[in-house]
């Protein structure tokens, strides 16, 4: 499905800035895979995400969705492929736009925007139905600017904007960080059962060791821009946070109080 | 203080909505592509340029209007390319453009100013088919004009595309995400708005019965004028509601300009006190805000004051 091979990216290359993101990264993906990815600030979780998303040109390595090398194509070229949710509740929708608007842009990922109707009639019934799912009573509000929804209600529609046309790889940036407990889990929980319905093929940053563990199949663990823990179903079963932790220590050699991952 | 007559009264409301297709223009870089275009004071008097010396070769006028329209368009093509492909800040972009264009009109007309009295313009050839008079003829090209631009536009903002145009004003990113080209949208909208300003200026050279080089010159402070208070007034809500409220702007505008002339405030002040009448009205929102919180402050001190009074 997702094959990310020897990708490198350097940020800045010959100043004093300069910052060696993305060192060596290399993991395959099979389809309907839901991998948790885990690693201290800095780790370069995002930038690898990033990297897959088209947002900036990796320096080498090579990026293939579906037998397709997209290492190449620019951000809006690689939609047709990946829907994406962010960590900033803003980033995911046009706040000036209504619900129903935003959907109705959600619906036409990657596809080349004509003069054709925005949005129609059929489509409205079909974002009502999606949005009863939420149980935010959004349905009834499809044509409130997206600027007025609560974080966690953007939040939840811009997961169900990103899955709604089945993506291929559904990207997923600590995207529920900056709601609080009781809305993070309920959007968790939506995430999941979406995942899960659709089986979807999915990579989710998450700063939760916990979530990670209890969420998907796989769970990988980045280190300095490089993938330091990779395990599978089985081996992720039974895992415990104290075994990963033991795992970071004698895989990376230093302890995990030097690192800023937070233990939650 | 006088007060405007009738008749200038009305003729400010013509001149309104010519102006306003110059203000749709800019209210869809400013608002909705959240682009702070210059090319504007350019593209203007290129409009007026093509429209007249058209005129004078001997084009129809309805011909070179549209002829306008269209050089309006590569106008903010450049405008467009500058930017998003030769990565020129946007505000630079547009100075370039601006900049250029003036030895452009230049050339376009051959001198500074390019008259056109007793040649035919949409005016005098509304005048000759229905028989109205010459005001009456500027109103009904004023309304026509804007009310087929705002359809047009209005159907435009329907469509996918017009979806994906103000999706790449409200957050890029987003609709980056969603495989949608921003650079292309970028450019596209400077091209329809540049077309609209260009076209604006085109029907002015008429209503004024000349082009001048000079024409362009504060022209997006009056756009930008026109914006702003059409939304102090009227609100921001639809799109078609903030187009309508465009004109409204417009036109306030235009009356305001006539109420102050008919004071006996010299022409050549005007440029000053337009740039003072835009300066209040982008400053009214941060004035409204200092004044809910002094107001705020006044109660609570108040509030304080009769608890200890207690």
């Amino acid at each position: 499905m997702l094959k990310v091979d020897n990708v490198k990216k350097t940020f800045s290359p010959g100043t004093v800035n300069e910052k060696r993101a993305l060192k060596n990264i290399t993991f395959h993906m099979e389809p309907s895979d839901f991998v948790t990815v885990i690693g201290g600030n800095g780790a370069g979780k995002s930038t690898m995400l990033n990297a897959i998303a088209g947002i900036f040109k990796v320096d080498t390595g090579t990026i293939m969705i579906n037998d397709a090398d997209v290492t190449k194509l620019p951000e809006h070229k690689r939609a047709v492929y990946i829907g994406r949710v962010f960590q900033d509740t803003r980033m995911g929708t046009a706040s000036d736009m209504t619900i129903e608007e935003n959907m109705a842009m959600a619906l036409r990922r990657g596809k080349a925007r004509g003069l054709r109707k925005g949005i129609t009639k059929a489509e409205r019934n079909l974002f009502r139905e999606r949005l009863a799912i939420l149980d935010l009573g959004l349905e009834n509000r499809m044509t409130a600017k997206t600027g007025l929804l609560s974080g966690g209600q953007r939040q939840a529609l811009t997961l169900l904007m990103a899955t709604m046309t089945k993506p291929e790889l559904l990207l997923l940036d600590e995207h529920t960080a900056a709601l609080d407990p009781k809305t993070a889990k309920k959007v968790l929980e939506l995430t999941n059962q979406i995942i899960t319905e659709d089986k979807l093929t999915a990579l989710m940053i998450t700063h939760n060791m916990q979530d990670a563990l209890r969420l998907g199949n796989r769970i990988m663990m980045l280190h300095e821009g490089r993938v330091l823990i990779d395990l599978q179903r089985e081996e992720k079963k039974n895992l415990q946070v104290a075994d990963l932790l033991k795992m970071f220590e004698k895989a990376s050699g230093t302890g995990m109080a030097s690192d800023k991952i937070l233990l939650s | 203080m006088n007060f405007i007559t009738m008749a200038s009264f009305l003729s400010a409301v013509s001149q309104g909505l010519l102006w306003s297709i110059l203000a749709i223009g800019v209210y869809i870089t400013y608002r909705v592509l959240d682009f702070a275009d210059l090319t504007t004071e350019g593209s203007f008097p290129l409009g007026a340029a093509v429209t007249a010396q058209g005129i004078v070769m001997g084009m129809n006028p309805f011909v070179a209007t549209l002829a306008a329209f269209g050089i309006g368009l590569l106008a903010g093509l450049v405008t467009g390319v500058f930017h998003t492909k030769l990565k020129i800040p946007g505000l630079l972009a547009g100075i370039l453009v601006m900049t250029g264009l003036y030895s452009v009109n230049l050339r376009v007309m051959g001198k500074a100013n390019l008259p056109l009295l007793k040649q035919p313009t949409i005016v005098t050839s509304v005048v000759e088919t229905t028989g109205l008079s010459t005001a009456n003829a500027v109103m009904a090209v004023g309304i026509i004009a804007v009310a087929v631009v705002i359809v047009l536009l209005w159907l435009l903002f329907s469509t996918e595309f017009g979806f994906a145009l103000r999706a790449t004003g409200d957050n890029p990113r987003m609709i980056s995400a969603l495989g949608v080209n921003t650079d292309i949208m970028i450019i596209l909208g400077l091209m329809i708005s540049n077309g609209l300003i260009s076209l604006s200026g085109g029907l002015i050279a008429q209503y004024n019965g000349y082009s001048d080089v000079g024409m362009g010159v504060g022209t997006i402070v009056i756009g930008l004028a026109s914006v702003i208070i059409g939304e102090v007034l009227l609100g921001r809500r639809s799109i078609v509601w903030c187009l309508f409220s465009v004109v409204i702007g417009s036109i306030l505008y235009r009356i305001i300009i006539a109420f102050v002339l008919a004071n006996n405030l010299p022409p050549t002040d005007l440029k000053l006190f337009s740039s003072i009448v835009l300066a209040i009205c982008l400053s009214l929102p941060a004035a409204k805000e200092r004044y809910r919180d002094f107001v705020n402050r006044r109660g609570q001190k108040t509030v304080q004051k009769e608890e200890k009074l207690c």
